[in-house]
């Protein structure tokens, strides 16, 4: 039996628990003829399957998530030869014996004594924990099943019960979102501080060195680990502009002239096409951008460069020219995000009353002097909020720039070489072989937790402006 | 000059304005709808010689000597497994090119067989033994920079340094190609093979399989919880209340936190604090499934607020009771906006890759995931996988791969769109 045999036994219970709940409820009322039953009898039912259920199922998960870490410190501890390696070792250790309990492979590394010693123990703790576990769910099960059962009659007041149960699980599964953020927060904050106890806070935020590769030992070529971020808070803003100087005009014009030149049938067309820019997925961006788009910005900068050296243009001649480029990046991510402020900015301009549009005819201005001098205008808060979000968008895609703008550290303002984000560089700094523990893979949390307090203000500053702006027309 | 004759004046400049801002207005749409079109139509086209696979015809002697087994009438599975089939192509391309002798132009010659034929060979053994002993011409997978030159990928007039495939192997292919012993056709195993480091014998199942499992985790999780929370937040919420106010920013936030933010969060917490297995479509499914509640949460309350009250208050004054009004008539009512919400965010997930990639299913994984906990990728970040893979040939496979999500996105977007246009009520 496993994990997943012992769920549909409990749910197959909770279901057979149904009937008898039921068939009580109505045995109950022929027997005390006379009074009828409070609730509907599929209520007791009901509530004899939920209290079955639902404190097992509550105990079974819990434990399931924390067994494998509890069943691991206990094996540790009672290895002293383990309990001697350092962190990075023992996590290799750690995944060896458990790869080896559960499977039988073993890779001949480290003491194969203890290791097998150790998975051993692994799996006889893994299976009292997991009888255990079994145990306490099915006495839980029983318990809460006797505990209704035998409280079934007539006058049980069981819809009444039912309904609060189900509003308390309604509750939990709202509370989700906020332990989401919790852990998000919990995830990042640990590895950060201790990230910062390593590298000061103050050569990570104005250090302009990036180079995370750590010598492993002496006088490695180009391993100086130095984690100055400047690069690539630059790198991640310098895509950012490129890519709003490209959506900010198109989406916002086509907007406009979507909702207030077009005739609504032409509206009804282009917009679904458009929408479809949105629904690509980032990867395929990604793709185009590095293999279509990048190579077109790269003949591009050599035809600059031939200019340049042509005409006799300094800047132009040593342009330094790169197939992966922030220009291609940029581009491609602008164009992604059209579609983004095509419909915000979309929602806002129909928000603005027509009685402002008829008075700003009436007093015989053009169509287009409407739109900025007074649709515009009054929409304005509304459109800025939805740039922020766009801009957010912007600072937290990952895959085009993984794919198309390089990981190379570079602080340069030329568009057309290439630059690194800190999307990419959690990326690379998470995806390689590392250990948990490494300066570098804390430099990826650290990097983690700038961009989610950096999209956060963002989202709620965009957000809070949207939200008071609608509530100004409504 | 009086105000009307100033007014008159300026007309023609500001009417020229006005046809200005029209024209911006056509040309940006124009733009945007040129750009789709540029990158649908640029990835068809790359896709292309992903359809099919170049074949080569080769006279095989099945002998007994040299598959290294004793005649003899009946075979056990295991025997025919550990045959060498590799020398049965070896053999069978000397016979067909006898003037190669040196050892170099040998190892160019095998160079012209995919390394996996030999297991098409294998297959054709144990399913066919009395094979054994005769000679047979079979079509045997070319390699795949043979495959790209046969395509006309590789231009036959570069400098031999310049290209994978060299001037020797070109007569050869010429050669085979006047005797009709090479041919095209269509690449089924593209979509029936797991990956492999060889463009021709990589195909898409394992990532299909992989993305199967991580989309059923996301739904089983994300659709009823998502609901559930709407439906708190919608019907029994206290309303003006400070904490469900904080549930509300942190449900609309987390719709727009970086999707990577969620793949760090999968990685600290399931599979460093939980224990869930690296890789899995389990892991995976865990992940997008955080991202995917914001928005059923977002979709089901719009759903459930467009339920007119009349509905709610007629099954009250009834005798219902609150959850009654909610599981009989709001829910089924706002079902079809529901579930177009829910689409659009699986379609959403379905799409996603850099969450997946914190979580190690960026791993090459060459077997076909049987179940939820098996090692596994998805068809995005196989994309990705594919387009970082320096082969020529790749390039093909990616687009096709990036087709055949486009399509399984197109195919969830229409049905959400076919959901609402029937069962929308306008109330």
């Amino acid at each position: 039996m496993n994990d997943l045999d012992f769920f549909i036994i409990l749910l197959t219970s909770a279901v057979v628990v149904f009937f008898i709940g039921q068939a009580k409820a109505r045995s109950r009322q022929e027997s005390t003829s006379g009074i009828r039953l409070h609730s509907l009898p599929n209520y007791y039912g009901y509530l004899t399957a939920l209290w079955t259920f639902l404190p097992a199922l509550g105990v079974f998960l819990v434990w399931s998530l924390f067994e494998s870490n509890i069943v691991s410190m206990l094996t540790i501890a009672k290895f002293t030869q383990l309990q001697q390696l350092s962190t990075d070792n023992l996590s290799l250790a750690l995944n060896e014996i458990k790869i080896l309990a559960t499977t039988g492979i073993y890779y001949s590394n480290g003491d194969a004594n203890i290791n097998h010693q150790a998975a051993a123990v692994y799996s006889k703790y893994f299976n009292h924990s997991f009888n255990l576990k079994i145990l306490v769910s099915t006495l839980l099960a029983l318990l809460g099943f006797t505990y209704t059962y035998l409280r079934i009659n007539p006058t049980m007041q069981a819809r009444n019960s039912v309904e609060r149960l189900i509003v308390y699980v309604l509750l939990i599964c709202a509370l989700i979102a906020i332990l989401t953020t919790l852990g998000i927060l919990f995830s990042v904050l640990f590895e950060s501080v201790e990230f910062f106890s390593k590298v000061p806070i103050t050569e990570f935020l104005f250090g302009t060195h990036w180079s995370p590769q750590i010598a492993i030992y002496e006088d490695q070529a180009g391993s100086s680990g130095s984690f100055g971020a400047v690069p690539l808070f630059w790198g991640t803003i310098f895509i950012s502009i490129i890519a709003m100087m490209i959506a900010a005009p198109l989406g916002l014009i086509a907007a406009i002239f979507l909702s207030e030149y077009a005739t609504s049938r032409v509206r009804a067309t282009i917009k679904p096409i458009l929408e479809i820019l949105a629904g690509v997925p980032t990867v395929v961006y990604g793709f185009f951008a590095a293999l279509t788009i990048g190579p077109l910005v790269r003949d591009f900068g050599y035809y600059l460069r031939e200019v340049g050296v042509n005409l006799d243009i300094e800047i132009l001649a040593n342009l330094t020219v790169s197939t992966e480029s922030s220009l291609a990046a940029g581009l491609v991510m602008g164009m992604m995000i059209v579609p983004f402020i095509l419909s915000l900015s979309d929602d806002v301009i129909s928000a603005v009353p027509d009685a402002m549009r008829d008075g700003s005819t009436a007093l015989g201005a053009t169509k287009s002097e409407t739109v900025w001098k007074v649709i515009v205008p009054a929409a304005l808060p509304g459109i800025v909020g939805g740039f922020l979000l766009a801009i957010s968008r912007a600072i937290g895609e990952t895959m085009i720039v993984l794919m198309a703008a390089g990981v190379a550290a570079n602080l340069t303002a030329n568009p057309m070489n290439s630059v690194t984000t800190i999307t990419t560089q959690i990326v690379t700094l998470l995806t390689g072989d590392q250990e948990f523990d490494s300066v570098k893979t804390l430099a990826a949390f650290a990097l983690g937790l700038g961009l989610f307090i950096t999209t956060l203000i963002l989202n709620i500053i965009a957000l809070h402006v949207v939200r008071k702006y609608r509530e100004q027309y409504e | 000059m009086n105000n009307t004759q100033i007014v008159q004046k300026s007309l023609k400049k500001r009417y020229a304005k006005e046809r200005r801002f029209k024209i911006y207005g056509v040309f940006s749409i124009i733009v945007s709808l040129a750009f789709l079109l540029f990158l649908l139509v640029d990835i068809v086209l790359k896709s292309t010689p992903a359809f099919t696979q170049t074949y080569i015809k080769l006279d095989i002697d099945f002998s007994y000597k040299v598959l290294n087994i004793d005649p003899k009438p009946n075979y056990t599975k295991d025997e025919l497994f550990k045959s060498s089939y590799r020398n049965l192509i070896s053999k069978a391309l000397y016979q067909l090119f006898p003037d190669v002798s040196s050892r170099k132009q040998k190892r160019a010659l095998r160079k012209l067989i995919s390394s996996g034929a030999q297991y098409h060979l294998r297959d054709l053994v144990i399913e066919r033994p009395q094979l054994i002993g005769t000679s047979q011409s079979v079509w045997v997978l070319a390699d795949d920079d043979i495959d790209t030159f046969f395509k006309g990928l590789i231009d036959r007039n570069l400098p031999e340094a310049d290209r994978r495939i060299k001037d020797i192997q070109i007569t050869w292919i010429d050669k085979l190609q006047s005797k009709d012993r090479i041919k095209r056709q269509f690449n089924a195993s593209f979509l029936t093979s797991g990956d492999s480091r060889e463009p021709e014998q990589a195909g898409i199942l394992g990532a299909l399989k992989g993305s199967l499992y991580t989309m059923l985790v996301t739904l089983l999780l994300s659709f009823p919880i998502g609901v559930a929370a709407a439906v708190y937040l919608e019907e029994f919420a206290p309303k003006n209340n400070w904490w469900i106010d904080v549930i509300e920013v942190n449900i609309n936030n987390l719709a727009a936190v970086p999707s990577i933010v969620f793949g760090i969060l999968g990685l600290a917490v399931y599979i460093n604090l939980f224990g869930v297995p690296r890789s899995a479509p389990l892991a995976g499914g865990l992940v997008l499934s955080l991202m995917t509640l914001p928005t059923i949460i977002i979709a089901t309350r719009a759903a459930i607020k467009s339920v007119p009250p009349s509905i709610r208050e007629a099954a009250l004054g009834l005798g219902a009771s609150k959850i009654q009004v909610i599981t009989h008539h709001v829910l089924p009512l706002a079902m079809p906006g529901i579930l177009t919400g829910s689409i659009i965010g699986m379609a959403q997930a379905l799409g996603e890759s850099a969450p997946l990639l914190m979580i190690g299913m960026v791993a090459f994984v060459a077997d076909i995931p049987q179940g939820f906990f098996d090692p596994s990728t998805v068809l995005p970040v196989q994309i990705y996988i594919w387009s970082d893979s320096p082969e020529r040939a790749f390039i093909a496979l990616t687009s096709a791969a990036i087709i055949v999500l486009l399509i399984f996105l197109f195919l969830m977007n229409l049905l959400a769109v076919l959901l609402r246009n029937k069962f929308e009520t306008k109330w």
